[in-house]
């Protein structure tokens, strides 16, 4: 008989698809002892206790059935109201709004619902791996807009009206950005929104880190003029309230485009679990001090994480979103999987190559400061240490940065 | 209170090792400003000390502490306060409250045996002037002190590395 070749069972889309470039990582890290990482895309601390006791009690009260497919009717009232006190765009909980499955799964609704065959999606790079595979699996065409440190990592509406083509249809948004924390200003999205409009392009917008905003104010797409109907947005519990693993999220957008996506997902979801919306609706309704507390935290990590880059001889672009700092490296001769690897190898450290979120992120690492102040501190002294060796001059500055312990960064 | 005043003792309640340098990078401002701000707070004694949170048992040095709920008779003039001074002035008094309700004095004594406390209370406390009657309740476990869980079973449960 002769030998079946399983693999050619799998669809070749998703057999060509190619693996997320933090797999290998990730494997090397978990062999290894003794390691701090700067490499988790997660808030370091856990979900506020009133939450997760919030879920208890519904647990308690016997909350354990199906919700509506578009989720429960008093979470999606609660969302539009929190997004209405916050962008004054007004969104109708019955049949605008759809809560599911992380912001993960709502990306794919979207793709699904938007892309026929052959479309072109234009999505910034670096940013996030799931946005080319998500365009691929509906059919989609993912076209690049590829973003540097000389503008801070933002695009320009010049950028996005030179890749529109005739089948382009929409344009995805990720801002503030994971990994390079890059904020898109208010006039430059005004532009962009403009361009959008005069081709007719569909905006699918990634706000998730939007409450992660620490330069100036975010600006959602959806509240610029005449956009709230040609924007899916999307947004959802994960980064703000510390909730990733209860996996909440939401599509926010016109009746007819939410309404096909909630058709796909209840077909293939169903719906949210009622235990996880029990917990967000906590989230909006008592959420906010520990929200505030907690990106007061970032920020002042933040402005750590860029001191001590800077302190230590790597260009560090200053974030103004989400909690990455995203170093320039390539002042030690090596490129970023090289870095990441010795880094690791040599010092204990794990952060993530920044090529593992576009071609763009060669040359620079993502670093997470969802990580406790000591953690931090002993990862610049080892970082510190090993750019040192590959000859990187620490700048001279007059008051070095005095860690808790007692060591200079 | 200035919102920069206010985000530094943020800071130093919950971590008194910062340095300045640190947290003038936290802040985004010049370190001389935080060195005069904090000087300033220390003068003033807003700032009454920086102590550290031990957790004895870890060491074998079990301290034994207990709640004692005074009841006292008010003066003329000074109301509590004289008696209250004559209490909170001697050292085995670790934290001492006016309380609203059926006593006057919660007062947390600790010492190195329950007969130590005993003496104090009988000999010491029982016996000034003004002081009515004393109830005590030893502590047996301490679970939570100055918003800080003594035993924290909740690590950093996250991968290692994820997107």
């Amino acid at each position: 008989m002769t030998q079946i070749n399983w693999s050619d069972k799998v669809n070749p889309v998703v057999r060509n698809l190619p693996p997320s470039g933090i797999r290998r990582f990730f494997d090397l890290v978990s062999e290894m002892k003794g390691v701090i990482s700067l490499g988790v895309g997660e808030p370091d601390f856990v979900t506020p206790w009133h939450i997760r006791e919030a879920c208890i009690y519904s647990l308690e009260k016997g909350y354990t059935m199906y919700t509506s497919n578009w989720g429960l009717l008093e979470l999606r009232e609660a969302v539009a109201a929190d997004v209405e006190g916050t962008y004054n765009i007004k969104y109708n909980p019955r049949d605008e709004i759809l809560i599911t499955v992380g912001v993960s799964e709502a990306m794919d609704l979207a793709m699904r619902v938007l892309l026929e065959p052959g479309d072109e999606v234009l999505i910034p790079e670096p940013s996030y791996v799931s946005y080319a595979p998500c365009t691929t699996l509906a059919g989609g065409v993912p076209v690049f807009i590829p973003t540097g440190m000389e503008n801070g990592f933002r695009i320009s509406a010049e950028q996005v009206q030179s890749l529109i083509t005739p089948r382009t249809k929409v344009l995805l948004l990720c801002y503030p950005n994971n990994p390079t924390g890059a904020v898109m200003d208010r006039e430059e999205l005004l532009k962009i929104a403009e361009v959008a409009k005069q081709n007719d392009l569909m905006v699918v917008s990634d706000e998730i880190y939007d409450r992660l905003t620490y330069v100036g104010q975010h600006t959602c797409m959806a509240s610029l003029p005449g956009m709230r109907d040609r924007t899916v947005l999307l947004n959802g519990f994960s980064k703000a309230y510390a909730m990733t693993g209860w996996r909440v999220g939401y599509a926010a957008g016109h009746p007819d485009i939410i309404g096909a996506m909630t058709k796909i997902h209840q077909y293939t979801m169903l719906c949210t679990s009622i235990t996880a919306q029990m917990a967000a609706m906590e989230a909006l309704k008592n959420g906010q001090p520990a929200m505030r507390h907690m990106v007061e935290n970032y920020n002042r990590r933040r402005n750590l994480v860029v001191q001590a880059f800077r302190d230590m001889g790597l260009p560090c672009y200053e974030p103004g979103g989400a909690f990455y700092a995203f170093p320039q490296i390539s002042a030690t001769g090596l490129n970023c999987e090289e870095f990441a690897e010795e880094l690791l190898k040599q010092e204990q450290v794990a952060l993530v190559p920044g090529n593992a979120f576009g071609p763009s992120g060669e040359g620079f690492v993502r670093v997470s400061y969802a990580a406790s102040l000591d953690d931090l501190s002993e990862a610049f002294r080892r970082i510190g240490r090993f750019v040192r060796r590959y000859g990187v001059r620490p700048k001279i500055i007059s008051t070095p940065v005095q860690m808790a312990n007692g060591q200079s960064a | 209170m200035g919102n920069i005043t206010r985000q530094i003792l943020d800071l130093l309640r919950e971590n008194a090792k910062l340095t300045p340098e640190e947290i003038a990078v936290m802040l985004n401002i010049d370190v001389i400003e935080v060195r005069d701000l904090i000087k300033d707070l220390e003068d003033k004694k807003t700032i009454l000390s920086y102590q550290t949170m031990i957790n004895w048992g870890k060491v074998g040095r079990e301290k034994v502490i207990a709640l004692i709920e005074v009841r006292i008779t008010p003066q003329r003039d000074v109301g509590f306060d004289a008696i209250a001074e004559r209490i909170y002035r001697f050292p085995e008094v670790r934290s001492m409250h006016l309380m609203s309700g059926t006593y006057d004095l919660a007062i947390f004594v600790e010492g190195s045996s329950m007969k130590e406390i005993a003496h104090f209370v009988s000999t010491k406390l029982a016996t000034i002037e003004g002081v009515v009657s004393t109830a005590s309740y030893f502590v047996l476990k301490t679970y939570k002190q100055n918003g800080v869980i003594l035993e924290d079973n909740e690590e950093d449960r996250r991968l290692m590395v994820s997107p």
